[in-house]
């Protein structure tokens, strides 16, 4: 099946080849052909002796493709074949009301919602330390050895620190888990803004002065949109990692909902295609995360003059 | 700022025509003295002291640096009239641009006393008495060529309807008109400095200090831009001073060139140079013009004997 896609994408008609969707879309379709072909091997490799076990169990005679239709149809494999994943996920997605609990989109939601908001008060906070930042040498010295240190450790030791001290103080559901994903992401802002205010030019500065601008003018017409594209290569850093702070937030909290608690629920009870289905909710999520920033990027960059 | 202003706004020339006046009868009075005899230089400006465009006085700047301490400026004393065009030209490190930035208090001095327009040089910045042109032009990448003519209107607070006209007028005095909604990458290096010189006058300061500001151009555009500066000054009657390394350049646009020596970088010539106000390239070819170019080459190269 693999061979017969590859071999359409790579040796059809001259003029087929020359299509602009072809030319634009061969190689990354040819990748990913490679890696489901890698993916059914590997899967083949690592259910064999589970399958086999299970045959000679029951004590049924089997060949060699018997063998191999059983890796393919495990109930809980080792490593669950690619249409298997699909066929789970598409289930979870369509096969159920969008509020239902076995719906994936519905756990998405829940795990999106909280992502969001770490995201907005994690790049609020990165974006006003980074401002403290370039603006005080003495809250530089101050500052930076802790937001350094505050990313040193590991957010599975502190998420269930977290969410009690927050739990005890009244807060539940969505806000700790977004301070925790706000705690993940705003570290690449800090570092990126910190970076941009500082990146005009020594004459552009001066200039400002020849002008006796104030240090807020200075700030909104130059420090900031100097700093637009370390803005947005630091946001799709911290948008991603905003959706692992999400997600692993819901880890230690025995959450009931999230993709988080989809991971969870998958690991206690065996179940390799439920995972590796969220797995694949979370794939999609973080890409049309970027996605969007990456969009707003470029609809900024064209007001610039297509400036980046 | 306050005065400045509102006599720019109702000009439709007479302040400039006034000022120009003010500017000849001065030059006349003192240029057979020149700087020559600094006692009677010093009179004269005690005499007149609200017509000195700038006085130095006893100027030394010395730099701290890794390797010891520099002496940028020692003990530099000068004094430009009104209306003045000064050329200061030297080697490398002889103090020229410390010297316009120590004027445009870019930099403090260690010792001695800077007077622009009467006034301490950090007054006569806040009072917006100079624009300020760079080796580079400087100018703001995500702005339109318009809306970096405006960017200093916008800082000192210039009315929407102000901001658009004078936009409109100082491009047309750089031949500009019609590159407004262009972005700085769209033009070349000479349009890009001719911007830069538009945006240094679109406040109508009443003194413009060029930092080499032809230095990055070719011959034949340098040349092309002598001309119109030269015209733009004979336009607008403001005081020059200007960097240069080229002596036909400074011998060509000046009414004094002030040649400097380095280690430690002080004036060791002063050249009166009393061209027709409307002069042509040709002038380069006369007599005259060329024993003005053999004083000053004499004199920088006095400056670099007693370096070694």
């Amino acid at each position: 099946m693999t061979n017969s896609a590859l071999a359409l994408t790579t040796s059809g008609a001259g003029t087929l080849r020359k299509h602009p969707l072809v030319e634009c879309y061969a190689p990354i379709v040819t990748i990913v052909l490679a890696l489901i072909a890698i993916w059914y091997v590997a899967a083949v490799l690592m259910n064999l002796s589970l399958v086999r076990d299970g045959f000679e169990r029951e004590e049924t005679p089997y060949t060699i493709s018997d063998l191999v239709a059983g890796t393919m149809s495990a109930e809980r494999p080792l490593l669950p074949a690619p249409h298997q994943v699909i066929g789970a996920f598409v289930d979870s997605v369509f096969g159920y009301a969008p509020t239902a609990p076995r719906s994936l989109v519905y756990h998405s939601a829940v795990t999106l919602s909280a992502t969001l908001l770490g995201f907005v008060l994690g790049a609020l906070l990165g974006i006003g330390l980074a401002l403290m930042i370039v603006h005080s040498r003495v809250l530089e010295k101050s500052l930076l050895p802790w937001i350094i240190c505050s990313q040193m450790v590991p957010i599975l030791a502190l998420a269930p620190i977290f969410i009690v001290v927050l739990g005890a103080i009244g807060l539940q559901g969505l806000l700790p888990k977004s301070i925790i994903s706000a705690y993940l992401c705003f570290f690449p802002i800090t570092i990126g803004m910190v970076k941009g205010f500082t990146a005009p030019d020594p004459m552009q500065l001066d200039l400002m002065r020849t002008w006796s601008a104030t240090p807020r003018q200075v700030l909104s017409k130059l420090r900031w949109p100097s700093a637009v594209p370390y803005l947005f290569a630091s946001l799709k850093v911290a948008v991603t990692i905003s959706l692992i702070g999400a997600i692993v937030a819901e880890l230690p909290t025995g959450a009931e909902a999230g993709i988080g608690a989809r991971l969870l629920a998958g690991s206690y009870s065996g179940q390799t295609v439920q995972i590796w289905a969220a797995l694949l909710a979370a794939a999609i999520l973080a890409s049309g995360l970027i996605g969007l920033v990456d969009l707003t990027e470029r609809v900024v960059a064209r007001q610039m003059g297509t400036w980046s | 700022m306050g005065l400045r202003i509102p006599k720019a706004l109702k000009q439709d020339n007479p302040g400039v025509t006034l000022r120009r006046d003010v500017r000849e009868s001065f030059v006349a009075s003192t240029g057979p003295t020149g700087m020559n005899n600094p006692a009677d230089a010093r009179a004269e400006s005690t005499a007149s002291a609200q017509r000195l465009a700038v006085d130095v006085c006893n100027v030394s700047l010395t730099f701290e640096t890794a390797d010891g301490k520099v002496d940028a400026l020692s003990n530099v004393s000068l004094q430009i009239a009104d209306g003045e065009f000064v050329s200061f030209i030297g080697p490398s490190g002889c103090g020229k641009t410390t010297m316009l930035r120590v004027i445009a208090d870019l930099q403090q001095p260690t010792a001695g006393t800077v007077l622009v327009n009467g006034m301490s040089a950090e007054q006569a910045r806040l009072d917006r008495g100079y624009g300020y042109v760079f080796q580079a032009p400087a100018l703001f990448p995500w702005r339109t060529i318009e809306k970096n003519l405006k960017l200093p209107l916008e800082i000192m607070g210039f009315s929407d309807n102000e901001q658009k006209k004078r936009a409109a007028r100082y491009l047309a005095l750089v031949n500009l008109t019609g590159f407004e909604r262009k972005f700085p990458w769209q033009l070349s290096g000479g349009m890009q400095q001719r911007v830069s010189i538009a945006r240094a006058l679109s406040f109508d300061p009443a003194m413009l200090l060029m930092d080499e500001p032809f230095g990055a151009l070719d011959e034949i555009v340098r040349d092309h831009l002598n001309e119109q500066l030269l015209q733009l000054w004979d336009k607008t009657g403001k005081t020059v001073l200007f960097v240069t390394h080229s002596i036909p350049e400074a011998v060509f646009l000046s009414t004094k060139i002030v040649v400097m020596s380095p280690r430690p970088g002080r004036i060791i010539d002063i050249i009166n140079c009393n061209f027709p106000r409307h002069r042509t390239l040709e002038i380069r070819e006369t007599p005259e013009f060329q024993k003005i170019a053999q004083r000053v080459r004499v004199g920088l190269r006095a400056g670099h004997s007693y370096d070694e």
